[in-house]
């Protein structure tokens, strides 16, 4: 009986059915749990879900490529989920025009803040200069962030866990951050949180409005490739 | 549902050869999304099909950065050593970037 279930266990770990239904499933149970628990921003989905996965792995043994052969069916929709913006985007055309000239402003400064924010704060916490490296593209949506750390000389797979926290972090207080700083319009809020924390402050502005979450996902769009362009010119000033 | 999603996949295609092909700083699915967005302002609509297809695919947004996010095992050494100075830095550095961002729109004049 042992060995029958060893071996049914060496032909699940093959195949990318068992980590890609662990994710979906393990995910669903987190939105269900989060959701009985009154969604706690903290105890959001996501966190949940990855603390859990990481678990599971451990326990288990399993090597992270392995998990990610059969994860990586979910990780390639983030390229149809960005097309798909677009449908919000078209809808919230008028927003756009209305704050298009503060939106572009806003962009500049804020790719240039946030690369440069993250080179001075995270000498003052005494980070080494390879997650220094790794942590410039932060703000910027995963795959471009990768290209752009591993030109930079950083770990690109640090830095796609550092772009998640970082778009927990804008989830997480992003929103009600703006607010308090006087920022109530939908449009402006959700341009600068997709700006600093990409698909992740995108989600979260859905939330609120569907003209927030458009004009989040513009601004995901437009900061990697202003961050892409500007952070190899940055970082040598910064002396890294 | 299919030919919506065969849209939306065609226009990953051509941004990603756009985007590789002329070296363009923006990747290939924001190359996509302008894409698309172009077609449905020349169009005048978005279909129904399309807005019902987009909408199941973000409504699922945040799950789907839960396979790199996973990726975290492969560095649990380096945060074990650096992780909550790592974690203070990305909090700061956020917090300064969404309020100058988000100050820098606020003073700035809006059309009406």
């Amino acid at each position: 009986m042992d060995e029958r279930i060893f071996s049914l266990w060496v032909y699940l770990a093959q195949t990318p059915l068992l980590w890609l239904t662990t994710t979906i499933a393990v995910y669903r149970l987190m939105t269900i749990i989060s959701r009985r628990l009154g969604s706690p921003p903290l105890l959001n989905p996501v966190l949940l879900s990855i603390v859990t996965i990481v678990i599971i792995l451990l326990v288990s043994d399993t090597p992270y490529p392995t998990y990610f052969d059969g994860a990586q069916f979910v990780h390639f929709l983030l390229g149809p989920a960005t097309v798909a913006l677009a449908i919000p985007l078209y809808e919230a055309e008028r927003t756009l025009r209305r704050i298009f000239w503060p939106a572009l402003t806003g962009l500049l400064i804020g790719s240039i803040t946030g690369i440069t924010a993250a080179v001075v704060v995270g000498r003052l916490f005494g980070l080494s200069d390879i997650t220094l490296r790794s942590l410039v593209p932060k703000s910027i949506t995963t795959p471009i962030a990768m290209g752009v750390a591993e030109q930079l000389g950083g770990l690109p797979s640090l830095t796609a866990v550092i772009v998640i926290v970082t778009g927990m972090v804008g989830a997480l207080f992003g929103w009600e951050l703006l607010g308090l700083i006087g920022i109530h319009d939908d449009g402006e809020r959700g341009f600068a949180l997709g700006l600093a924390s990409h698909g992740l402050g995108t989600a979260r502005s859905l939330q609120f409005s569907s003209v927030a979450g458009a004009l989040a996902g513009l601004a995901m769009g437009l900061n990697g490739a202003v961050t892409s362009l500007l952070a190899p010119l940055i970082v040598p000033w910064l002396g890294l | 549902m299919i030919d919506a999603l065969l849209g939306i996949l065609l226009c990953q295609l051509v941004g990603e050869v756009a985007s590789r092909g002329l070296s363009l700083p923006v990747p290939g699915p924001v190359v996509g999304m302008l894409l698309l967005f172009t077609i449905l302002r020349w169009r005048g609509q978005v279909p129904d099909q399309l807005r019902a297809t987009a909408q199941t695919i973000l409504d699922h947004l945040p799950l789907l950065f839960v396979p790199a996010g996973v990726g975290v095992i492969v560095h649990l050494p380096l945060l074990n050593r650096e992780g909550l100075p790592l974690l203070a830095t990305i909090v700061v550095s956020t917090m300064i970037t969404l309020l100058v961002t988000g100050f820098t729109m606020r003073i700035l004049p809006k059309r009406k």
